[in-house]
C-alpha cells in the first residue's frame, strides 16, 4: 500500500454526532492550522436536528490557498458509529482512517488500502472523568490533541488558542489543555507520529482572518447605518441578525440616556419582517431583513410593492437547499430566479453576489447606499456555505471619511424655497426621482405611496399611458442601476483561448482551483465572477468574446445561465452548465470533471445520470 | 380618478389654534359610493385632527387594501400616505413608527383587511402595543371585491346577495383585548358625536388604540337582513356611556356633576370625561370589558363607546428602549463605529 504523503495539503473530515460539543473542538483544530500560517477552509455539514443525527466537519488545508472543496477525503476521523461505514468508504486510497477503537471496528468495514488508526477515546475519558457531560465534551478535545501529534501540529499553538479562547478563565483553560495533552501523549506513545500527512509552519495566511459570512453581514449592516432590523428566524440566516444585535449592543447604546440607537423586531412571519423594513425605509431609516428561500417566497408580494413604489429595501438572502425541512441546513444557490424576478407584474430586482466574508461586509454596507440611491429593493445573495462556515478572508476595513449616500431626498429647505416636487418626476434624466420623508414640511412635499398606478405627482391614476410611462421609466432606471452595482471580476488566463468559465458567490474558490487543474492538463480558460444583477455590459462583452462559456452554479436548473439567456439572448450553444445541487458546496474535482466531459464531446447524458454525476461522489 | 379639492379659504371659516381651517385637513374628493359609511369616518377623522390642532404633516396615514383602505386619499391631504398591501398595514406602520417615533400614526383598515388576511399582523401589532391609532371601517363584507361576507359578518346576517352567513363572527374588539391592545373603542359611522371624541382620545393615548367602527356598505350590505345596516346598528347600539375629550391646553369650563363622571388623564396631558351608563362596568379592567362585550353580544346588541383603556400603557418604544431621538435622524457619528473597532475585530479572528 502506498500511503498519501503531503505537507500542508490535505482534506480531513470529522464525523461526529450532532449536539455533542464537537463544533468548538473541531474549530480549534482548524484555527490551530490557520495560526501556523497555513490556509484552511472548514465546512460544517450538519443535519436539521438539534441532537443525535450525524454531522460532519470537513477541513481543507492548502498551502496553495485553495479554499473551496477539493473533493475526496485524505483523513477521516470518526467518533460516530452511525456513519462509520460510509466514513471509511469515503477515504481516498492511501488515506487514513482514525476512529475510537474502544469498540473494535466492524470487520466488514475494514479496508486494506488505507491506514487505520485506533484511539481508545471513550476508554481514556471514562478513566479520566466521572461526569458524563465532561466525558462527552473532552472526548472531542482529546482527539484534537491526538491529531496534533499525528499531524505534527505545533502543540504550543493549540494551547495558546485555548488560552485566548477562555481568556482569564483558568478553570476552563487548564482542563482543556489537560485533555489536549491526554490525546497528544496517547498518540505519541502508541502510534508512529507523524503520519505521512503533516502540517508545517508557513506564511501563506498573511493578515487574513477567519470569519463567517453572516457575522460579516451583520457587521456590514451595522457599519452601513441600519437602525431597524426586522426578521423571522430561519436557518441559515438567523445569525445575521444575531451578529447585528451583538455588535449593536456594544456600540449603539446612547451614552447619555442608555437608550438604543437601533431597533430589532422579531416579526410574526417574513411578511411582517419585510413589511417593517419597508415601512422604516419609507420613513427615512436604514432598515433590513434577513431570510432564506421560504421567507423570500413569503416576501414576494411586498418586493413587488417596493419595486413599484420605489422604496429602498435591503434583504439579505442566505440561500439554502430546497423547501421546508430535509435540506435546510445544506447549501445551494437556488433562489437566483426567484429573487431576480421576485413578485407579480413586471419586476426586476437588484441582486448582489458576495463570495467572501469581506465582500459580505462590503456589500452588506453598500446595499444601504444602493437601496437609497436607486430607491428599490437590494437583495444580497449569500448562501449557507458562505454564511455559516468560517471562511478565510481579507480583513475588514472601513474608510472613516466615508459618508452614507442617502440618495435623492428633498429637504424642508428645498421645499420651502419652492423647488418643484413630483414623487415620480424624473427631473435629471437618470430615471430616479426625489422623495420626501413624512413630516418634512407642513404644506409641501407630502405624497401618497401606493401599489396602484399614479402619475408623476403620485396622484392616483388608472390611465394606461401613465402606467406605461412609469414602467418605461423604471426600465430606464434599470440602466442607471447598471452603472452603480459592483462590476464583475475577470481573470485572464494569459493564453489564447475561446473558452471561459463564469461563476458567482461561493463557487469561486472551487472554480479557481478547477481551472488550475485544467491548465495542468493543457486546457486554458478565462474566468469571470459576476457580482451583481443587472449584469453590466462587461458581462455581455466577456461572453461574446468566447465561443463557449461554462456557467458554474449550485442549483439544478442552471438559474444564472437562464438569467443570462433571458437578459442577453445568448443561446445554449454558447452557455454550458456546470452544476452541483446535492446540498454540499461544489468541489473543484467535480467542476473539472464536468468541464472535461463537455470538452470531450460526451456531454449528452440522460438527465437522471447527469444529476447523479454532479453529486458529492467523486470519480477521478 | 380623484383630484385635490380647490382650496378657497373663506375668511369666516373657523381656524384652529394653529391657524388652519378644516379644509387644510381634508383630502381628495372621495370616489366611494354615495352614502358609504367610510366617508363619514373620514369626515370624523378630519374633524378630530382639526379640533385637536395637530399639524397635518406630523401625521402619517397608512392602510391596507379595500374601499376602507382607499379612504386615506380622502382626508389629511398634507400628510404622507401609504396604501400598502392587503392585510399588511400593521407591519408597515410598525417599521415606520420604529423609524420616527415623533409622528402620529393613523392606520386604516377594513374588516376583510383586518379579520381575515391581516389577522396575524393585527394580533401582533396589538400585542406589541405599537403607538398608533388603528381604525377598522367595519361593514361585514368585502366592499371592493363586490360584497362577499367577511369574518365579522354575524351568523345569520345576510348581505344583498341573500344567503345568510353560516359562520360565527369575529369580534375585533374582543380579539384586540385578548391580544393586548391598550385602548379599545367601538363606534358607528353614523354617530359623529361619539366617534370624534373617541378618535381624539385614541390619538392622545400612547400605545395601540383600536377603534372598530361599524360602517355600512350601502351597495352590498345595507339591506334588511344585514346586521351591519344603518337601521340595524341604530336600533341595536348600546353605548358604555358618553365621553368628552378635553385637550391639555383647554381649560375645563363645563361643570361636571361629582360622582357621575370619571376623569382620566391621557399621556399627553389631555383628559377624557366619561359618563357611564352602567355603574358595574369598568373600562379600566380587562375582565370587565370582556364581560361587557360578551353580555351585549349574547343579547344581540352592539356595545359602543370606550370599551377598554390601560392607563399604564407602555408602548413598543418604551419596551425596547429605543432612543428618544427618532432613529431616522441619526447620522454617521451615531451609527458607525469606525475602522478602529474593525482592527480589533480582525485581530480577534486570527
Ligand atoms: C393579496 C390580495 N388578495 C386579494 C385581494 C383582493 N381584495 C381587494 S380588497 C379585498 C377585500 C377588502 O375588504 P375590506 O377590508 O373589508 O374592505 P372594504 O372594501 O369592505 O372596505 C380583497 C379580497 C388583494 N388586493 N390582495
Ligand atoms: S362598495 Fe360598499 S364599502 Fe365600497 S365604497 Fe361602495 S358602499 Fe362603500
Ligand atoms: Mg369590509
Amino acid at each position: 500500500m502506498k500511503s498519501i504523503k503531503s505537507v500542508n495539503d490535505f482534506v480531513i473530515k470529522f464525523a461526529n454526532v450532532n449536539g455533542t460539543g464537537s463544533a468548538s473542538a473541531n474549530s480549534l483544530f482548524a484555527k490551530a492550522i490557520f495560526r501556523m500560517g497555513v490556509p484552511v477552509s472548514p465546512k460544517n455539514i450538519f443535519p436539521s436536528n438539534i441532537q443525535g443525527l450525524p454531522t460532519w466537519y470537513e477541513v481543507r488545508v492548502s498551502d496553495k490557498g485553495y479554499l473551496g472543496r477539493r473533493g475526496g477525503v485524505d483523513i477521516a476521523l470518526s467518533v460516530n458509529p452511525q456513519s462509520m461505514a460510509d466514513d471509511i468508504r469515503e477515504v481516498e486510497p492511501g488515506g487514513y482512517f482514525i476512529y475510537d477503537n474502544t469498540k473494535p471496528l466492524d470487520l466488514r468495514n475494514h479496508r486494506n488500502d488505507i491506514t487505520i488508526i485506533g484511539l481508545p477515546l471513550t476508554r481514556i475519558c471514562n478513566k479520566e472523568y466521572d461526569d458524563p457531560r465532561q466525558r462527552q465534551l473532552f472526548k472531542n478535545v482529546i482527539y484534537v490533541g491526538a491529531l496534533a501529534a499525528l499531524l505534527d501540529i505545533d502543540f504550543k499553538v493549540l494551547t495558546g488558542l485555548v488560552e485566548d479562547q477562555f481568556k482569564g478563565k483558568k478553570n476552563l483553560v487548564l482542563p482543556n489543555i489537560h485533555a489536549l495533552e491526554l490525546g497528544h501523549q496517547y498518540a505519541r506513545a502508541n502510534v508512529e507520529c507523524p503520519i505521512g500527512i503533516r502540517v508545517e509552519h508557513s506564511d501563506m495566511v498573511g493578515d487574513k482572518i477567519l470569519l463567517d459570512g453572516n457575522e460579516a453581514l451583520g457587521l456590514g449592516a451595522l457599519y452601513g447605518g441600519a437602525t431597524v432590523a426586522a426578521w423571522y428566524p430561519i436557518t441559515p440566516s438567523t445569525s445575521v441578525v444575531d451578529a447585528f444585535e451583538k455588535y449593536a449592543k456594544r456600540v449603539r447604546i446612547d451614552p447619555g440616556t442608555g437608550r438604543r440607537n437601533y431597533a430589532i423586531v422579531q416579526g410574526e412571519d417574513e411578511l411582517a419582517a419585510i413589511g417593517m423594513a419597508i415601512g422604516a425605509s419609507w420613513n427615512g431609516s436604514r432598515a433590513f431583513t434577513a431570510t432564506s428561500g421560504p421567507g423570500v417566497s413569503l416576501m414576494s408580494e411586498f418586493l413587488g410593492l417596493a419595486y413599484f413604489a420605489e422604496i429602498p429595501t435591503v434583504l439579505f438572502n442566505v440561500q439554502r437547499a430546497g423547501p421546508s425541512t430535509g435540506m435546510p441546513t445544506r447549501t445551494q444557490q437556488s433562489d437566483v430566479l426567484a429573487c431576480a424576478y421576485a413578485s407579480h407584474g413586471d419586476t426586476k430586482q437588484v441582486l448582489l453576489f458576495p463570495s467572501t466574508p469581506k465582500e459580505c461586509f462590503d456589500f452588506g454596507a453598500q446595499a444601504f447606499d444602493l437601496a437609497e440611491r436607486l430607491q428599490t429593493p437590494i437583495i444580497l445573495m449569500s448562501d449557507l456555505d458562505l454564511g455559516m462556515n468560517d471562511n478565510m478572508s481579507e480583513p475588514l476595513s472601513w474608510d472613516d471619511d466615508r459618508k452614507y449616500d442617502r440618495g435623492k431626498v428633498m429637504t424642508e429647505e428645498e421645499l420651502e424655497a419652492g423647488t418643484e416636487f413630483g414623487r415620480y418626476l424624473d427631473v435629471d434624466g437618470d430615471a430616479i426621482c426625489y422623495r420626501t420623508y413624512p413630516g418634512t414640511h407642513p404644506t409641501r412635499g407630502s405624497f401618497f405611496t401606493r401599489g396602484t398606478s399614479r402619475n408623476e405627482y403620485a396622484v392616483y391614476s388608472e390611465n394606461g399611458e401613465d402606467y406605461e410611462a412609469n414602467m418605461l421609466r423604471l426600465l430606464r432606471k434599470w440602466d442607471t442601476i447598471n452603472e452603480h452595482v459592483p462590476a464583475p471580476v475577470i481573470v485572464d488566463c494569459g493564453r489564447e483561448t475561446d473558452t471561459a468559465v463564469l461563476y458567482f458567490g461561493t463557487s469561486e474558490e472551487s472554480s479557481r482551483e478547477a481551472l488550475d487543474y485544467l491548465a495542468e492538463d493543457g486546457i486554458f480558460m478565462n474566468a469571470m465572477r459576476v457580482r451583481a444583477f443587472p449584469f453590466n455590459s462587461e458581462v455581455q462583452q466577456f461572453i461574446e468574446s468566447h465561443a463557449q462559456v461554462f456557467v458554474i452554479e449550485q442549483n439544478r436548473d442552471a438559474q444564472l445561465r437562464t438569467l443570462l439567456m433571458a437578459e442577453f439572448e445568448f443561446g445554449p450553444d454558447i452557455l454550458k452548465s456546470v452544476l452541483c445541487f446535492d446540498g454540499t458546496p461544489i468541489s473543484a474535482r467535480n467542476i473539472r470533471k464536468q468541464i472535461k466531459k463537455h470538452l470531450n464531446g460526451d456531454n449528452v447524458l440522460p438527465l437522471h445520470r447527469k444529476a447523479s454525476l454532479s453529486g458529492v461522489e467523486e470519480i477521478l | 380618478m380623484s383630484y385635490q379639492l380647490p382650496k378657497f379659504r373663506h375668511p369666516e371659516l373657523p381656524v384652529n389654534d394653529l391657524g388652519y381651517t378644516k379644509a387644510e385637513y381634508e383630502g381628495a374628493i372621495s370616489t366611494l359610493c354615495a352614502g358609504c359609511g367610510h366617508d363619514s369616518i373620514s369626515g370624523a377623522i378630519v374633524r378630530a385632527c382639526h379640533e385637536l390642532s395637530i399639524e397635518p404633516h406630523k401625521i402619517a396615514k397608512l392602510s391596507g387594501i379595500g374601499c376602507s383602505s382607499k379612504t386615506p386619499t380622502y382626508f389629511l391631504g398634507n400628510s404622507h400616505g401609504f396604501n400598502s398591501v392587503h392585510g399588511r398595514m400593521p407591519s408597515v406602520v410598525t417599521g415606520a413608527a420604529l423609524a420616527n417615533r415623533d409622528l402620529l400614526y393613523m392606520g386604516i383598515s377594513g374588516d376583510g383587511d383586518t379579520a381575515s388576511i391581516g389577522m396575524g399582523q393585527f394580533a401582533h401589532v396589538a400585542r406589541r402595543n405599537l403607538n398608533m391609532v388603528y381604525i377598522i371601517m367595519n361593514n361585514g363584507c368585502y366592499g371592493l371585491t363586490k360584497g362577499q361576507d367577511s369574518a365579522t359578518a354575524d351568523r345569520g346576517s345576510a348581505s344583498k346577495k341573500g344567503d345568510p352567513n353560516i359562520y360565527s363572527s369575529i369580534d375585533l374588539c374582543g380579539t384586540a383585548l385578548q391580544m393586548g391592545a391598550t385602548f379599545i373603542g367601538r363606534s358607528f359611522s353614523g354617530d359623529k358625536e361619539q366617534l370624534v371624541p373617541l378618535i381624539k382620545a385614541a390619538m392622545s393615548h400612547r400605545g395601540f388604540a383600536l377603534i372598530d367602527v361599524i360602517s355600512p356598505c350601502v351597495t352590498f350590505n345595507n339591506n334588511l337582513a344585514s346586521t351591519k345596516s344603518y337601521e340595524f346598528v341604530r336600533e341595536h347600539s348600546e353605548a358604555t356611556g358618553t365621553i368628552d375629550f378635553v385637550p391639555m391646553h383647554k381649560e375645563i369650563t363645563t361643570e361636571y356633576e361629582p360622582g357621575s363622571s370619571h376623569e382620566v388623564t391621557l399621556h399627553d396631558g389631555s383628559s377624557i370625561h366619561l359618563y357611564k351608563v352602567d355603574d358595574s362596568f369598568d373600562p379600566f379592567n380587562r375582565g370587565s370589558a370582556m364581560g361587557a362585550l360578551e353580555e351585549h353580544r349574547n343579547a344581540g346588541n352592539i356595545l359602543t363607546g370606550l370599551i377598554y383603556m390601560n392607563k399604564d400603557s407602555r408602548d413598543l418604544h418604551e419596551v425596547i428602549e429605543t432612543s428618544q431621538r427618532p432613529l431616522n435622524e441619526l447620522e454617521e457619528v451615531d451609527l458607525c463605529p469606525g475602522n478602529k473597532m474593525l482592527v480589533n475585530i480582525n485581530a480577534s479572528l486570527r
